[in-house]
């Protein structure tokens, strides 16, 4: 029943968002039905651009479980962006400074941005159970803090020709392997889908069917009920953040040392804010993070195509989503209006 | 011809799923007290939502002094004439009475508020209905009497003529309740009209003039108080036979198994609120805590349990120190909790049934193996208990928590503590906002496992409850036990008087009472 009407209050949030797109478009003068044609061209006509889609969806899917995770436990992370330069920071260090055979090349930096982005989330985790800090000042802080860290740390160790990036990475440490990037004609499509896959099935494994989860949601449902449970609410929500930049950590392995070739300074990764909304609109469910994900990895590799084919400015694809997420943050008026329906044909039966 | 002031005829309500207003009509003459009596969930609340303009009928009309109205809002039940005190309070707890009372019509002086005017008025009211209260005191300085009294005075400062009072008895002492019922004879001595909602029968047949009762959205009928009595009035509102005695014989008790030795412990605003508490409990006994709200019950409740810090002195349970163990080590060592607060404490509400009846022991065999939840054996034991205990839900074990009536959370709650095979159960209100049904059957519970050798701290706001259940009665004032005796061999009244602060051989609580119930006491 609640899977039925979250896939419904999201679908209502996606077209809502949708047809304000369109209005958005008609109102510049452009047609709105070549606009989507091309929007969604852009992100699945070929192989190739089936690749990059996933390559997006691949980070975003990694983002959105770190804050689904968070906000299951009833805590409200924003610090994705921070533990993914983290995690990005440590895959690349590593992948620039040793000289390992691929496959323990890959499991160690996979292991290292998962323990790194695992720590820039425990610290905010710590601080708010042991001295109530809220995890929204401390996670923005810590955000700026890697975002510095990685602005002082590539220049001055990692650098080769420019000053604003860091060396290429090579491909023993890339996780883009050539089959994969052949089987996608060439698309920046990486081994951190695998990555994305397990970390849905062992999030969905944990959240639904283990006693960690049982606690951790319990915390999220109710401190008060879950502290009369004999739950350690503290230790539950330290841990929670913990696991939760776990995963965005991982995300920052994918995107700094697959999707990219190299890692940038002076930018904080936008897929740490679009998590929020990749969450929000997945209704915090895993398999509502994938599909919100791979939709949104469709809006974004496709709005380049269409502002080439039309004319109509990229910015309206970033308007759609961000339209969607007003609805899906209403999305309570979507849930009336299902129970409302429900109720209406219950009775006419 | 009766001189009706307000008039509900006919009035229909259906939400999905329930007609809650069966074609209901009730009647309220000028000057009269009249009590609307129902189980929880029978309608009562619906109805008064209605007339207060909360929810628009399906169908049916409402006079007001023999003219049809539309209450569109409460601000139109309000310009009609129509007031009403919430069960909870809706008040500003650090501004003062006075500005409580203006808040949404501030006299002006220019632009700035006049208060100096209103409070001269809610004096002058305070005067003409007795109600004793300062206009210049705050919110969080008054007990929890003079609050509803500040509840009142707004009603009245908003020339209210039909007053409606949701369940006003529930937050107050004994003493308090009678002071209440005194302004409530005031309040029709100055032509006032009174609707009481309640589902105490002695204090419906103590001050209304008539009753009307509901049932399952349809009205039973309407009687005049005087020509009935209590259980006549309860067999209309159930619809059987209630027995009021607990079936209880006298019992040996037992050996000392919680043991509680000079504790002190902080309240949430750093006040001390249980100070230098001692108290025994015995196997095979009920032991009563009888005290005025706020008396430092949940802070005591709370330290046993081990969700509250202890200061110093010491808990013992079965001989082993306690004091400092968790919650879960004492639920391990056989302690169950009832909390007050079913909502808060008791139940994940956004928890199916099943996830909320393994609460406790989800990490233990057979609900768990290896880290991960059997949820065969989660089912099963959801369906078993809810089958014993009576728990009724929409969709059985999986129904969310949330969205079971308040009787069928408790017992669930109530079912789910017993189940742990308690030595020692705090139970804390454990009927609070129940109907009489469910009254009966949890006490039935507690008593049956007093009865199996088993020890019970019912903890308790209702006196009848207290006096009815328990084998000795401890009296808690400003967070020591002011006596313990026998509910046997002293009244309700020597109890009341007892929790206002006045010792009785105990260990000797404050002499100063405070607020409306030390008036008792002076008297």
């Amino acid at each position: 029943m609640k899977g039925l009407r979250d896939l419904f209050t999201a679908l209502a949030a996606v077209i809502l968002g949708l047809l304000a797109g369109a209005a958005l478009m008609w109102a510049i003068g452009a047609n709105p039905v070549e606009g989507f044609s091309y929007l969604f061209r852009g992100g699945l006509m070929n192989v190739e651009r089936i690749g990059n889609t996933l390559a997006t969806a691949t980070t975003l899917t990694l983002t959105g479980l770190a804050m689904a995770f968070a906000f299951r436990t009833g805590l409200f992370s924003i610090g994705a962006s921070g533990q993914m330069l983290m995690g990005g920071l440590v895959a690349t260090v590593i992948g620039l400074s040793l000289h390992l055979p691929k496959w323990e090349m890959l499991a160690l930096i996979l292991l290292a941005s998962m323990i790194a982005g695992a720590v820039w989330g425990f610290i905010p985790g710590y601080l708010k159970a042991r001295f109530n800090v809220h995890e929204v000042v401390s996670t923005i802080m810590l955000n700026w803090v890697a975002y510095w860290i990685v602005y002082y740390t590539i220049p001055a160790h990692f650098k080769a020709n420019l000053e604003t990036e860091s060396a290429r990475i090579p491909d023993y440490a890339s996780l883009k392997v050539a089959w994969l990037t052949d089987l996608f004609h060439g698309s920046f499509i990486n081994l951190g889908v695998f990555v994305a896959i397990v970390c849905v099935v062992i999030t969905a494994v944990v959240l639904n069917r283990s006693v960690l989860g049982y606690e951790l949601k319990a915390v999220g449902f109710s401190k008060t009920a879950a502290e009369f449970a004999g739950i350690d609410v503290e230790k539950s929500m330290a841990l929670s953040l913990g696991i939760s930049g776990a995963l965005a950590g991982l995300a920052g392995a994918t995107f700094y040392v697959g999707y990219a070739v190299n890692m940038q300074v002076g930018v904080m990764p936008s897929q740490g804010m679009d998590a929020i909304a990749v969450a929000l609109l997945g209704a915090n469910s895993p398999i509502g993070v994938v599909l919100a994900a791979l939709f949104f990895g469709v809006l974004h590799s496709g709005k380049g195509f269409m502002n080439a084919m039309t004319g109509i400015p990229p910015e309206i694809g970033d308007t759609i989503i961000a339209i969607i997420i007003y609805f899906a943050a209403t999305s309570v008026l979507f849930t009336r209006l299902f129970d409302g329906l429900r109720a209406k044909l219950r009775r006419q039966h | 011809m009766d001189d009706y002031i307000v008039e509900m005829l006919n009035i229909t309500k259906r939400f999905p799923g329930i007609l809650a207003n069966d074609d209901i009509s009730i009647r309220l003459r000028k000057g009269e007290i009249h009590a609307l009596l129902g189980e929880n969930g029978a309608g009562k609340s619906t109805l008064m939502s209605i007339l207060f303009g909360l929810y628009k009928p399906d169908s049916g009309v409402i006079r007001l002094r023999g003219a049809e109205v539309h209450v569109a809002n409460p601000n139109v039940a309000g310009e009609l004439g129509i007031g009403m005190v919430h069960q909870h309070f809706k008040l500003v707890q650090n501004f003062t009475v006075t500005e409580n009372i203006v808040l949404g019509l501030e006299p002006m002086k220019g632009l700035v508020v006049d208060l100096r005017s209103a409070a001269e008025r809610i004096e002058k009211l305070s005067k003409t209905y007795g109600l004793n209260v300062d206009p210049w005191a705050r919110i969080e300085d008054i007990t929890v009497g003079m609050q509803q009294r500040v509840e009142i005075l707004k009603m009245l400062y908003r020339n209210a003529e039909v007053l409606i009072f949701d369940e006003p008895t529930g937050v107050l002492t004994p003493q308090e309740i009678d002071d209440l019922m005194a302004i409530m004879r005031n309040l029709i001595a100055e032509g006032k009209s009174i609707l009481l909602i309640t589902h105490k029968l002695k204090e419906i047949k103590a001050i209304a003039d008539r009753c009307t009762v509901i049932r399952r959205g349809k009205v039973v009928g309407t009687v005049n108080v005087a020509d009935t009595d209590e259980a006549a009035m309860a067999e209309m509102m159930v619809g059987r036979a209630v027995s009021f005695t607990v079936d209880k014989k006298p019992r040996e008790p037992g050996g000392v198994v919680l043991e509680v030795e000079g504790l002190n412990v902080l309240s949430s605003r750093k006040a001390l609120a249980v100070k230098d508490l001692s108290l025994e409990l015995r196997y095979g006994e009920i032991l009563g805590l009888a005290g005025v709200d706020g008396n430092g019950q949940t802070e005591l409740v709370e330290a046993l349990t081990g969700l509250r810090k202890v200061q110093s002195g010491t808990v013992r349970l079965k001989g082993v120190d306690v004091t400092r163990a968790s919650v879960r080590a004492r639920i391990a060592s056989g302690m169950a909790h009832i909390p007050e607060d079913r909502q808060r404490r008791g139940l994940v509400l956004d928890y199916s049934m099943e996830d909320n009846l393994v609460l406790e022991v989800y990490g233990e065999r057979p609900y768990s193996r290896g880290g991960f939840l059997d949820r065969k054996a989660i089912r099963s034991h959801a369906e078993k208990l809810m089958e014993d205990f009576d728990v009724r839900s929409g969709e059985g074990a999986v129904e969310v928590a949330r969205a079971l009536s308040g009787g069928n959370q408790q017992k669930a709650i109530v079912g789910r503590e017993i189940d742990h095979d308690p030595d020692v159960l705090v139970a804390v209100q454990p009927t609070r906002g129940l109907d009489v049904g469910s009254i009966e059957y949890i006490h039935k519970r507690l008593v049956e496992q007093r009865d199996r050798g088993k020890a019970v701290l019912l903890v308790s706001l209702e006196l009848d409850e207290i006096m009815d259940l328990s084998d000795r009665v401890a009296v808690i004032s400003h967070g020591s036990i002011v006596g313990v005796v026998d509910p046997a061999a002293v009244t309700e009244a020597d109890i009341g008087l007892m929790m206002t602060g006045v010792g009785r051989g105990g260990s000797g609580g404050p002499e100063v009472a405070r607020g409306s119930a030390g008036k008792g006491v002076e008297k």
